[in-house]
């Protein structure tokens, strides 16, 4: 579908652009908590977050032995960047010199196409099947009932059991 | 367990749904309970869609004007106006009604249940829960050293459980299609979403949980998302093929089977 591909194009322009305007995490904006969930995820390198607090762009490391620009190991924090699609800040993950992962840490919702890119945030998310819980309960929380329905719920059980 | 905690638990038909209020400070004079009543009543009386003589159905008549209103009507309208921006149209008091009226219901709730605790708090109360419609605020303790409990009901079966809180200031809403249809459209398209079966809501204030968990639900998956991207705010969804979507805000709030 050419919307399709045209935004996916856009969407990997902006990752292009991004890797070439790092910012180090310490100098990255006040963290939303989505960066904290992406920054609290473990990777599986062993590579140490960069602490040089100094340099607003880390320089890519000519080898002489290739011909490719090698990076510095370590994960990386974007700029956050307004676009035609809102804000967006995305996360780079540098190991053995290569980009071995790029992850969406903000993502915009304020214009109708953002929805689609939106859904590039799912790997914040714990996603498991769900399995009915146990535990003893003070109250109960579900979707607005009627007050006829109440007399019904496990809620008004609760009311009666302690009143 | 033993109750060592008096619990005075009142029930009020308010909004039409049950709303309850469980105080647990037995030094504290009930009469704060009443009092959080009679607000909530004023609050159905001058924002109902549903009462034709509300300040909200007057207003949407074109019979009042803001300022004409209560106060409280300018503070609402602002809460719309502010949710409207920050859900890119999703969540629109002015447009989700087929017949175009205003309908500030979707915040007034949350908001006015907010407000409530914060009146019982002035009261002297300190540990209590208040339960409007399946939306939650915890105070302090549910008994000396124990944190409060909330479940989420399952969106499938009304007596079991697809998680468990436990905190001592907090608030809780959830939404869904379960109880009263397909009712959460969003507003930019009409078009009520299917792709979650419930969308619940933890964080410091009501106000926006209950907020957050209708827009959310509305926008369907990408929701959740969106959601945990709320300062502050922390999302659980169940999907319509049985999954649980949540953020790590919200795992630090679940209480495991295992710690039972």
């Amino acid at each position: 579908m050419p919307t399709r591909a045209a935004v996916a194009l856009i969407t990997t322009a902006i990752a292009v652009v991004l890797l070439f305007s790092f910012k180090t995490p310490a100098q990255a904006r006040p963290r939303t908590p989505a960066a904290d969930l992406a920054q609290a995820t473990p990777t599986t390198t062993a590579s140490p977050t960069p602490s040089d607090s100094s340099g607003t762009t880390p320089t890519p490391t000519p080898t002489p032995s290739n011909a490719g620009p090698t990076y510095k190991d370590g994960q990386y924090t974007g700029r956050d960047v307004v676009n035609q699609f809102g804000d967006t800040q995305v996360k780079v993950t540098i190991s053995g010199g290569r980009i071995t992962d790029v992850q969406p840490l903000q993502l915009p919702f304020d214009r109708q196409r953002s929805a689609e890119i939106s859904q590039y945030a799912a790997p914040l998310l714990h996603d498991e099947v769900l399995q009915a819980q146990s535990a003893q309960i003070d109250s109960l929380s579900g979707a607005t009932y009627t007050s006829d329905a109440y007399a019904q719920s496990v809620q008004a059980a609760l009311d009666q059991a302690h009143a | 367990m033993l109750e060592t905690v008096a619990r005075r638990i009142r029930v009020e038909h308010i909004m039409g749904t049950a709303i309850s209020i469980d105080l647990r400070d037995p030094g504290v004079d009930g009469q704060v309970v009443e009092a959080t009543f009679d607000w909530l009543r004023q609050v159905d009386a001058r924002f109902s869609p549903y009462k034709p003589d509300s300040e909200i159905s007057r207003l949407g008549r074109g019979e009042l004007t803001v300022e004409g209103c209560h106060v409280e009507v300018g503070e609402v309208l602002s809460l719309c106006e502010d949710l409207r921006r920050e859900t890119g149209g999703v969540f629109n008091a002015w447009s989700c009604r087929p017949d175009g009226r205003l309908d500030p219901s979707g915040v007034v709730k949350g908001w006015a249940v907010e407000r409530a605790a914060g009146i019982m708090m002035l009261g002297g109360a300190r540990n209590f829960c208040l339960n409007a419609g399946g939306d939650v605020v915890i105070r302090g303790e549910a008994e000396p050293g124990r944190a409060w409990r909330i479940g989420i009901r399952h969106p499938n079966d009304a007596t079991a459980l697809a998680a468990v809180v436990h905190g001592y200031d907090l608030a809780v809403a959830t939404s869904g299609a379960y109880e009263r249809g397909n009712h959460i459209v969003d507003a930019r398209t009409g078009i009520p979403s299917r792709a979650l079966l419930s969308l619940s809501v933890a964080g410091p204030s009501l106000t926006m949980a209950d907020a957050y968990a209708t827009a959310g639900f509305a926008m369907g998956r990408a929701g959740v998302a969106w959601v945990a991207s709320r300062p502050g705010y922390a999302p659980f969804a169940v999907t319509d093929s049985g999954r649980a979507q949540y953020s790590d805000a919200f795992a630090e709030l679940l209480v495991s089977d295992d710690k039972n």
